[in-house]
């Protein structure tokens, strides 16, 4: 790849030989210190803790002790396989959306917004003012029953087709798949739009330019230049789309109905309706575990580890 | 624009790579060090830890364990609730009834909404109670289930009668003996909840409804009904309409009611389970007809004209949140005083109007009456004769029960 950049011109050489000062040397551990103490206290701990708690028997009565009862492992997925599954598929679903949307709205406010780039920046940041659960709500009332969008749907016929792929459930749009999946993209959409923002405003508009003098069509220019430049962008928005969304309950709960629950309301009743916490910490552990396989293997595979 | 390219580094950026890599403060020795130490240290230490962190049994102490009570220098009572169950004065700050209790007793109420949810709100005190400290709340108001739990693992205190004079005389018949604390000798209900059916006459369209069964049957209703997450209410009154008693019901009778609404969720009859919330639905018409809370229905219908309820003539499920003390509270006596307070007519009266849940206070009918005289005439909030005869309770499950019951639920609902 070409940068149009200048190399910054040579430094004076440092005095070869000495070794680094030796002042100061503890200092940048001091600096990592409340760093390293949150991290431990807020998350080595607490994984300590359930990866322990998975691997206990008991009752409230009783105590739990560490049984080192692995089966709880395999009894949690053979039993919700489903849920996981769904989960995935529906966040899977909800980050492609989101990248659909997102995209062209983080191209328009990086490069052809203008004076309106502040604005539509804050139109995209001002949902996080109100509550996750308030936004979720209002979802409710826009795709209720008797509301106009699902009337228009209906009129146009989308629902029959819909309902044929089996996204909704006869004329409604609430308590469906569908639902679930626009709860999770409205939801997650600004983690999108802000990391694609964040790159695509980093090009060069001279690329595009350099790109045009050299004959190069739009949709070759975006397709060799833009879109591979935006690939951290791509990168670090679909994980932070997909991360949350698999592990999301709200939308199900809200939006779904009892064939659209996901494996974090399966963990949620697990752990406060049923107190049977082995089998939680064992479901959290396993969405952990899967969640990091394929984000491993999309890195890998995406080829931008040193990008995000 | 910054790419990152090697070969365009300039050679002081490349001569402090290499420094940095043999000697500087990222050595790849030292991190190396690290890495492996840390790696022999988690082998070693990590099954150890593992092992080392269960959770200890939950004291069987019953009777429940009493701090040294500091009533007497301390005039203060910390009261944990519910959200928006307490009556509020015009501002929407100050609680008539509770300004009333300390102007009497000098004892400042420390008044605390943070309940939403009885599992989540055990999961909150549940780490303090299970290692015997004090919650730093003197009154928490928990549904009867959960109040039956605490009791059962000892973790609430025994209340001292003399101490509750009042609470002792008007208690309402209805709530006297519920098979988990008969005669109340470690709590007293702050509301009841009665569960009805509740319907929406516009989103029904004449379809008429008088029975659950017509909920979980009628093709003309197929995803419009629903049914609350609670388990008790929901397969309690499911109970009730295949002619069981839910106050002394057996585990196939269970297993019936469970097929029974699996049969109508498989059908897509079931919209969703909800808790709180199926208010919204049933207001917009999203549900036709659902399981309801009769507190709520008082107030939607004040909003919507077009929102009902009905009761069963098989019944319908009444239970109660109910006011405990937990162990180790500071001030036991304040708190006693308080809970006895609210058994008197008049604050009862005045809560009752302006929460509109079912009154466990006898004899509030003249007070409420001068406040407010349709609610006092309202069955929902003084339950008449006639009322409480339909009305039953939920037995109380032992923790094997509790644990297979909840697990059946929560397959039904999905999770």
């Amino acid at each position: 790849m070409t940068t149009v950049t200048e190399a910054p011109p040579p430094a004076p050489a440092p005095p070869e030989g000495k070794p680094p000062r030796r002042r100061g040397r503890w200092t940048p551990y001091w600096l990592l210190l409340p760093g390293l103490l949150w991290l431990v206290v807020f998350f080595a701990l607490p994984v300590i803790y359930q990866a322990s708690t998975s691997v206990q028997t008991g009752s409230l009565e009783e105590g739990y002790r560490v049984t080192w009862h692995f089966a709880a492992y395999g009894d949690a997925l053979s039993e919700y396989w489903p849920q996981f599954v769904r989960s995935v598929l529906y966040a899977a679903s909800a980050t492609v959306l989101c990248l659909l949307l997102g995209y062209p709205l983080a191209y328009l406010i990086a490069f052809r917004a203008g004076r309106w780039r502040n604005l539509i920046m804050i139109l995209v940041i001002a949902p996080f003012f109100t509550s996750f659960l308030i936004r979720t709500l209002a979802w409710k009332t826009i795709l209720a029953d008797g509301g106009w969008v699902v009337g228009t749907l209906d009129t146009l016929h989308v629902l029959d087709v819909t309902a044929w792929l089996g996204w909704t459930v006869g004329d409604r749009v609430l308590a469906t798949p569908l639902a679930v999946v626009c709860g999770l993209t409205y939801n997650f959409l600004p983690f999108m739009i802000l990391p694609l923002y964040t790159s695509l405003e980093r090009i060069d508009p001279r690329l595009h330019e350099a790109a045009n003098d050299l004959y190069a069509r739009p949709s070759t220019t975006f397709r060799k230049v833009t879109f591979p430049l935006s690939m951290p962008g791509v990168v670090s928005g679909t994980l932070l789309t997909f991360i949350p969304a698999t592990g999301d309950y709200v939308n199900a709960d809200l939006l779904g109905s009892t064939d659209t629950r996901m494996v974090g309301n399966v963990i949620q009743s697990q752990f406060l309706r049923i107190l049977d916490y082995p089998t939680a910490a064992a479901l959290s552990f396993i969405l952990m575990a899967a969640i990091l396989f394929m984000v491993t293997f999309y890195i890998r595979k995406s080829g931008t580890e040193d990008l995000v | 624009m910054e790419q990152y390219e090697p070969d365009r580094l300039s050679p002081a950026q490349v001569a402090a790579m290499r420094r940095s890599l043999r000697t500087g403060r990222a050595g790849l020795s030292r991190r190396s060090l690290l890495r492996a130490s840390a790696g022999g240290a988690l082998a070693a230490g990590g099954l150890g830890v593992l092992s080392g962190c269960g959770i200890p049994a939950a004291g069987s102490t019953q009777g429940g364990v009493s701090a040294e009570d500091h009533s007497k220098e301390e005039k203060t009572v910390s009261f944990s609730n519910w959200t928006e169950y307490m009556d509020v004065d015009d501002s929407g700050r100050a609680h008539p009834t509770l300004d009333a209790f300390t102007q009497r007793t000098g004892v400042k109420v420390k008044y605390t909404e943070d309940i939403n949810d009885n599992t989540e709100f055990f999961g909150k005190i549940k780490p303090q109670l299970a290692a015997g400290q004090d919650t730093g709340r003197d009154i928490i108001v928990l549904t009867d289930w959960l109040a039956a739990r605490l009791i059962r693992l000892g973790w609430v205190q025994k209340l001292d009668p003399s101490h509750l004079p009042n609470a002792f005389t008007h208690l309402s018949a209805q709530f006297r003996n519920p098979d988990w604390d008969p005669g109340r000798s470690y709590s007293y209900p702050w509301q009841g909840i009665s569960t009805v059916i509740g319907y929406n006459k516009k989103a029904l369209d004449g379809v008429e409804v008088r029975t659950l069964s017509d909920l979980l049957d009628n093709p003309k209703l197929k995803g419009r009904v629903g049914l609350l997450t609670e388990m008790r209410d929901t397969v309690g009154m499911t109970l009730l309409d295949m002619d069981k008693d839910p106050a002394k019901f057996a585990a196939d009778d269970y297993d019936a009611a469970i097929a029974r609404l699996q049969k109508a969720v498989d059908k897509g009859q079931v919209r969703r389970f909800t808790g709180n919330d199926y208010t919204s639905d049933l207001a917009k018409g999203d549900f036709a007809a659902c399981l309801a809370w009769a507190g709520d229905l008082v107030q939607l219908k004040a909003d919507n004209p077009d929102i009902e309820f009905l009761i069963p003539d098989s019944g319908y499920m009444t239970s109660s949140d109910n006011m405990l003390i937990p162990n180790k509270a500071r001030h036991k006596t304040n708190a006693e005083r308080l809970i006895d307070y609210y058994f008197e007519p008049k604050p009862a009266a005045r809560l009752a109007a302006y929460i509109n849940f079912v009154c466990p206070v006898d004899g509030v009918k003249d007070d409420l009456a001068q406040i407010d005289e349709d609610a006092a005439n309202n069955p929902l909030i003084l339950p008449d004769r006639a009322m409480q005869a339909k009305s039953r309770a939920f037995r109380s499950l032992s923790s094997e029960e509790e644990t297979e019951f909840e697990e059946k639920f929560a397959k039904l609902t999905g999770a």
